[in-house]
């Protein structure tokens, strides 16, 4: 048993934090906002030009082959920096896809552009009725003598607004809620057929609800098996809910030492509030809120490259709870301690909560994911 | 012991809630029920109709234009009000300074403020706490001089709710910079339209703008703005912020909201049924549900028990109520957040319009989640609020 990072692996989270120490304070991150799509190009750039988006494709494919405890890395230091940029829409979303399903075609023809930076990528999963089941999909790919024809509508895509290639889960056969009949397909945004309506999401990123009426892609559109496609989207997805807990804990991590910090700096009745006991045992408990998530987020991250899938899923699942339980308590506390001051939009440390509260929505809340692991018997 | 309400006051409530369900604008209550801010017209024009009906400052002693309620009555039309859904008359004016006027004001400030009040011909706020000076009040540094037959106001006040509607601000001010903490203050009435006057709005984390930053540079104001004695300010600001706890619980907006849960909870679906059956959230709204009835009751022990002792002096257990009920609310914002699930993420960049037909009825509820934490933050912290039970209920 080891917990401690190679010493490659900590050159990496070295760069990477000091990357973005350097280019991603608050001011800068709503600088980039306010750009176009509402993320900077200039960073997504810059962080090609490091590799980071490369990192987890094999070396044959243009990648630097890493595995996911390096994207655990990157992703608790984009929590950290609050960064607004499509990392896990492209790399680990769309990315995961080609990695886990595509063929060597479609890695030639997708991959180069991931990852030099001139390609974004987002995932239309999210419908209507949907909520949180990844195999409840009522769009539908209707096989055609040259391809598929895609119909429905998809909502809160992540980078929906920018992406230029969308990977989109339809039914190919069976109702609605069948777990057999399900593709993965590759569209790119500008289809003909593709209608993409953006905007902000609560925590500052930006999404889009995106309708496909008649859409007609090839039949080298699917991502592995166009009538099986459920074991490789769960696979996929159990990657980007690890990759969130790892974000989440950076947050948290930022999040509890800013009110550290406050509590030291911020005086009442002559004193600095951190020496009021109540609200040291309240920090107190932050921190023991982190630790606990970070355990798991850890637990997530090894688990992804377990070879059962249930028992992948099982332990992503918890991940997912216990980080759903810190970040509620670390991000409102968070607020509390603050007084009025984590009220404003001027002060960074509630846009660290916004960004927790929406991890938690996002592929399964809490409640969702200790259903899944109550039902398969817990975990010990 | 009878924990219902006598027949006189079940009468009361059937009157109240029939005047609540024919005068209530469509369109405001729909505002409310959907978690968006009203227009200031929207509120003011919904007041002057409680007003017209001698209902503007309803809490009020009978010589000043109040009703002469009991407090059971007055608990009655607060809850009744709340779950209508209506704005509640302007606290600022009247269960604020209102009450401070016709306490310890002179007949001329009664006779000039007090009609205007419940009319809303004026709109206060509120100008107590400073950057510097939040739970620790009597720190402010805000400070009046005395110059001529004028007081000189220099300094800052922040977080002032809607002071961009405000045509006058309430402050307390420093007025003898040698007196210890509280024995120098003053509570001074100031015309928002003063030279000297600087509203800065600050933007909350859930996108709206209802606080300000307020300062002050050189306003003038007249002597006779002075409420009661010179340095006396901190008692009657106790005695205001006592008033503002006991109706802080604000159970009526709670039962509303849980109204709308279960709505809302009947339609969304999740796993092909409604999320109303999952069995887990059933036991998350009924858990809240218990507690807000055990808040209930507390509350109208609080109030039987200011029934006996006389309005305006409140029970420390009133605490109880601050802090249950701002659990309360934030508990309801939460559970509207998990009916909703990934729909809570898109933001309504229009801000409270509603014209943003693809987010409609799901982009104010992360917006309330986020705007509700004030709610333990605000009227004596939550943290306060447990000091206040340590020392005057424990005596630890
Ligand atoms: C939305 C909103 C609207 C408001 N409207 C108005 C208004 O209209 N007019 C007005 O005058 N004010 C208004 N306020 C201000 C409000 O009353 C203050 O925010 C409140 O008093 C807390 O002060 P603070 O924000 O400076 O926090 P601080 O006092 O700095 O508190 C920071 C943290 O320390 C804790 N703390 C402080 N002292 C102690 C202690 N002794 N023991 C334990 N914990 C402690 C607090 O509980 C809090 O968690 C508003 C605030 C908000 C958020």
């Amino acid at each position: 048993m080891d917990f401690d990072l190679s010493e490659e692996q900590r050159l990496l989270k070295d760069s990477v934090e000091g990357l973005l120490k350097t280019s991603y304070d608050f001011d800068a991150r709503k600088k980039y906002q306010a750009e176009k799509g509402g993320w900077s190009k200039g960073v997504w750039s810059k962080l090609a030009e490091q590799g980071l988006l490369g990192l987890p494709f094999s070396e044959d494919d243009g990648g630097f082959g890493a595995g996911s405890i390096e994207t655990m890395i990157v992703m608790e230091a984009l929590g950290k920096a609050l960064v607004v940029e499509p990392y896990l829409p492209t790399v680990v979303l769309g990315g995961g896809f080609l990695r886990h399903g595509g063929s060597a075609e479609q890695k030639a023809a997708h991959l180069p552009g991931l990852i030099d930076g001139s390609k974004t990528f987002a995932f239309a999963q999210l419908e209507k009725a949907s909520r949180y089941d990844l195999g409840d999909i009522s769009t539908t790919a209707k096989k055609t003598a040259t391809g598929y024809v895609i119909d429905g509508e998809k909502f809160v895509v992540l980078n929906g607004e920018s992406a230029d290639t969308l990977v989109v889960t339809a039914r190919t056969a069976g109702g609605q809620r069948d777990r057999n009949g399900i593709g993965v397909f590759l569209v790119p945004a500008n289809a003909k057929g593709v209608a993409i309506k953006g905007y902000p999401t609560q925590d500052g990123l930006h999404a889009a609800d995106i309708s496909f009426t008649g859409v007609e892609v090839g039949a080298d559109a699917a991502i592995g098996d166009p009538e099986n496609a459920l074991p490789l989207i769960e696979r996929v997805v159990d990657d980007a809910r690890a990759a969130l807990c790892a974000e989440a804990v950076g947050a948290m991590d930022e999040s509890l030492k800013s009110t550290v910090e406050y509590l030291k700096t911020r005086t009442q009745f002559g004193v600095p509030i951190g020496s009021f006991q109540v609200l040291q045992h309240r920090a107190a408990d932050m921190f023991v809120a982190l630790e606990q998530a970070r355990s798991m987020a850890m637990f997530a991250t090894m688990a992804s490259d377990f070879d059962d899938a249930e028992a992948r899923a099982n332990a992503v699942a918890a991940a997912k709870v216990q980080v759903g339980q810190s970040l509620k308590f670390v991000g409102e506390q968070s607020i509390q301690l603050h007084g009025g001051v984590g009220m404003t939009m001027e002060y960074k440390i509630g846009h660290y909560f916004k960004r927790l509260t929406m991890i938690e929505a996002t592929f399964g809340d809490s409640d969702f994911h200790l259903r899944r692991v109550s039902a398969a018997g817990g975990l010990i | 012991m009878d924990l219902s309400f006598s027949k006189e006051e079940l009468a009361f409530r059937d009157e109240v809630r029939a005047f609540f369900k024919d005068n209530v604008p469509a369109a405001l209550r729909q505002k409310l029920m959907e978690g968006r801010h009203p227009t200031k017209q929207e509120m003011v024009d919904w007041w002057r109709v409680l007003n017209k009906k001698g209902w503007g400052a309803p809490h009020w002693p009978k010589q000043y234009g109040g009703t002469g309620w009991s407090t059971v009555q007055d608990y009655i039309f607060n809850e009744e009000l709340q779950m209508a859904p209506a704005p509640a008359p302007l606290a600022f004016g009247v269960s604020m300074v209102g009450p401070v006027i016709y306490t310890f004001g002179n007949d001329e400030q009664k006779k000039r403020f007090l009609p205007r009040i419940a009319n809303v011909d004026d709109w206060w706020c509120q100008g107590f706490s400073e950057p510097g000076s939040g739970s620790d009040l009597a720190s402010l540094k805000t400070k009046a001089e005395k110059r001529g037959d004028n007081y000189i106001i220099n300094g800052q006040k922040t977080w002032t709710t809607l002071a961009q509607h405000a045509d006058w601000i309430f402050c307390l001010c420093r007025t003898d910079p040698t007196a210890k903490k509280q024995s120098g203050i003053s509570f001074i009435l100031v015309d928002m339209t003063s030279k000297g006057i600087t509203v800065r709005p600050i933007q909350t984390i859930d996108g709206s703008s209802e606080v300000n930053e307020v300062f002050f540079d050189d306003v003038e104001v007249p002597l006779e703005n002075l409420v009661g004695e010179e340095n006396k300010g901190w008692d009657y600001a106790k005695f205001l912020l006592g008033n503002e706890r006991t109706g802080i619980a604000r159970v009526g907006v709670s039962k509303e909201r849980i109204k709308r849960i279960k709505e809302l909870a009947a339609k969304v679906e999740a796993g092909g049924k409604p999320v109303i059956e999952d069995q887990k959230f059933r036991e998350k709204l009924a858990m809240v549900e218990i507690e807000l009835k055990a808040l209930e009751l507390t509350q109208l022990r609080v109030v039987a028990n200011e029934g006996k002792h006389g309005k305006g002096k409140p029970d420390p257990a009133s605490s109880v109520l601050k802090i249950k009920g701002s659990e309360i609310q934030q508990a309801t914002t939460e559970l509207l957040m998990s009916v909703i699930g990934p729909f809570a993420a898109p933001y309504d960049v229009h801000g409270d319009d509603g014209s943003n037909e693809a987010m409609d009825w799901t982009a104010q509820i992360a917006p309330a989640y986020f705007n509700t934490r004030k709610v333990s933050i605000y009227g004596g912290s939550n943290e306060i609020q447990r000091n206040i039970i340590t020392k005057a209920v424990l005596g630890l």
